[in-house]
């Protein structure tokens, strides 16, 4: 509770992300850095999961992870602020945004690369998990044109919490029908880096990319918030002046 | 009969106005004033519920007639559809036929609002104040387009709403035409 | 609170939708038109086209959808009429489900009435499956409307809002989509597809309107 009170207040927001963001960079970046260099050249590949290629796997999971994360974050807070109206909790929803696009097409790509040679095909239609991604892609896109199009941060802020709420009511429906589409044509050799088939010696390099990715993420989310509080901050301080002029 | 206590609001950073309140008892009359862009098209729009302000709070404790600055005609409605419209849909027994008599809009009365004169349509719209009964006014710069006789029949509708009980918060440039209760400033 | 403005509302709508112009003939005219670019596109192999023919349908639907809905509360800004309905004493979500149910009356159930011809021309056998179809399209293209009327509703005060409206509307036609071609498809699943069909559209209609409403009120605010 006190973490979250923390947050709803701009002035402790302010100061708590002072040194928590550059942490969250350093720690990250640390995490990732050990992951990626155990993931890409230490371990063994693994030819049952297609050779060298299953490396992409240290990216791809960790971006499949924040790109579901992101959207269920960006909902949560535009919730908080439909119900109490923190604008801290906009100004959460409009930085995650754009950052859970770059996500989604970080999982769409490395899943695309990791495709390729597995399947034979860049973009494999029968994969749920492909699919449900894409469209998540689409309800990021959409939103931050929305949020684009309104004429003041107000009216963008209700705007984009109705969509994100809209969305997120939505998204368990689509994934259950795009899982019932893929299920109709089972040919396809599908990958699973979850389950059994995971070797232990995979899982702690994952396991600290997948650590270092939300580090990083919720970092640049910080970031961008302290952008968008200043930049607010700028516009009151701009309106003040005008009026008094 | 409505009163609002400190509204304020923003426009974008922008502070449109603060600190405003203001109250109608039955048989007054509020004029708002000031120029262009001082918010009185707001302030009507926070009294009417349509804008949500975002300090303050508006009570009213009577139903209300509002005229906008946009009319509410569709371009496919005539005077006499759009009054039928609107008396069902408030579930008042108004006669339309003398309403439309009253405004002067006799002949128009089957014409389609695309056809219509600014004028026309402004009656039009004002008409939907003889429609049904309530006692709260919120009129937006009401005068415009009008013609004398237009203006005259306003007036008249005004006075005697006032004589009835009725109160009047209305957004005015220049002469009202009506002796206010009070006049506000934004 | 009386049922009169939802009714009010519905009405206007459906004389508002028949004054338009061509009514119902504009939507059906691009309904078709779209369909019938695509054996242009790809060739007039009779297998092909009956394999692709139900799909092509969906996609000309919401399609059509799409370029109706624009206007739909876009109009209601600018004349001023979505004020008088926001206050007329009857909650908002209500008119804005009637004002979308008779739009797709009006623009929607035609499409599915004539999808029995295109399906001809798409090589489909003549029978009652024809009939069937009409009404698994006039189903799905419920939904189409209504969570398409989401995105209108929240685009309302966007100049040339259609692209957007495209845009929000897309993924939330996912499962109709879906559920719509696998019920087309038929035996493939039975009976599960055409109910999760109606499921997913009760569920629109279910929704959306609250959606709508509160954002027709961003729109007048």
């Amino acid at each position: 509770m006190g973490m979250l009170s923390a947050f709803a207040n701009p002035h402790r927001f302010l100061a708590l992300s002072n040194w928590l963001a550059p942490l969250f960079y350093g720690v990250g970046a640390a995490m990732i850095a050990w992951g990626l260099w155990q993931g890409l050249w230490v371990v063994p590949k693994d030819d049952y999961q297609g050779g060298d290629i299953m490396r992409v796997m240290f990216i791809h999971v960790p971006a499949a992870w924040l790109a579901m994360a992101s959207y269920s974050g960006m909902a949560a807070a535009s919730f908080i602020w439909f119900i109490w109206r923190h604008e801290l909790a906009d100004i959460a929803a409009k930085a995650i945004a754009p950052l859970g696009a770059v996500w989604t097409a970080l999982c769409l790509a490395t899943g695309s690369i990791w495709g390729k040679p597995t399947w034979g095909t860049w973009w494999q239609w029968d994969d749920a998990r492909m699919m449900s991604v894409l469209f998540l892609f689409f309800l990021f896109l959409g939103y931050m044109a929305l949020r684009a199009a309104m004429d003041s941060r107000q009216k963008a802020a209700r705007a984009g919490a109705i969509l994100a709420m809209v969305g997120a009511l939505n998204v368990p429906l689509i994934k259950f029908s795009v899982d019932m589409f893929t299920s109709l044509h089972q040919d396809a050799s599908v990958i699973t880096v979850d389950g059994p088939k995971m070797a232990a010696v995979y899982l702690w390099p994952l396991m600290m990319n997948g650590l270092g990715h939300m580090l990083l993420f919720g970092g640049l989310v910080m970031t961008l918030m302290r952008a968008e509080i200043w930049t607010r901050r700028a516009a009151r301080q701009r309106a003040r002046l005008l009026a008094g002029a | 009969m409505l009163s609002a206590t400190n509204l304020g609001i923003l426009r974008g950073e922008r502070v449109l106005f603060e600190g405003v309140s203001l109250s109608v008892a039955p048989g007054e009359a509020v004029i708002l004033r000031g120029a262009n862009g001082a918010g009185k098209t707001t302030l009507l729009r926070i009294l009417a519920g349509l804008t949500r302000p975002e300090a303050g709070n508006v009570t009213r404790e009577a139903t209300h007639h509002w005229i906008g600055h946009r009319e509410g005609l569709k371009p496919h409605e005539t005077p006499r559809t759009h009054l039928k419209l609107w008396g069902q849909a408030w579930g008042a027994e108004a006669d339309i036929d003398a309403v439309l008599r009253e405004m002067g809009l006799s002949r128009p009365a089957d014409v389609a609002g695309r056809y219509l004169s600014a004028g026309q349509k402004r009656r039009t719209a004002l008409a939907r104040l003889m429609l049904d009964n309530r006692a709260i006014w919120l009129l937006d710069e009401p005068f415009t387009a009008l013609d004398t006789e237009g203006r005259d029949q306003l007036l008249a509708m005004v006075a005697r709403h006032r004589q009835s009980g009725g109160a009047v918060i209305a957004a005015v440039h220049g002469d009202a035409g009506f002796a206010a209760s009070r006049e506000m400033g934004l | 609170m009386s049922p009169k403005p939802i009714l009010s509302a519905f009405r206007q709508a459906l004389s508002e939708a028949w004054a338009g112009g061509a009514g119902a003939l504009l939507p059906l005219g691009f309904f078709a038109g779209a369909a019938v670019l695509v054996p242009l596109g790809i060739g007039t192999e009779p297998g092909m086209l009956r394999a692709v023919g139900p799909g092509i349908l969906w996609v000309s639907l919401a399609l059509s959808s799409l370029v109706t809905l624009e206007r739909i509360f876009q109009s209601d800004v600018e004349d001023g009429t979505l004020d008088l309905w926001l206050q007329a004493g009857a909650p908002v979500s209500a008119i804005a489900a009637a004002k979308t149910f008779a739009h797709w009356l009006t623009a929607g159930l035609p499409l599915a009435l004539m999808s029995p011809v295109l399906a001809l021309m798409f090589q489909a056998e003549a029978g009652l499956s024809l009939l069937t179809g009409a009404l698994i399209y006039g189903l799905g293209g419920l939904a189409f409307f209504f969570w398409g009327g989401v995105g209108a509703a929240l685009s309302a005060t966007v100049r040339r809002g259609g692209l957007l409206i495209a845009l929000i509307a897309l993924p939330l036609y996912v499962p109709t989509a879906i559920f719509g071609s696998m019920a087309m498809r038929g035996a493939a699943f039975g009976d599960t597809a055409p109910l999760l069909l109606a499921a997913s559209t009760l569920f629109a209609l279910a929704a959306a309107p609250f959606a709508m409403a509160a954002a027709l009120r961003l729109a007048a605010d």
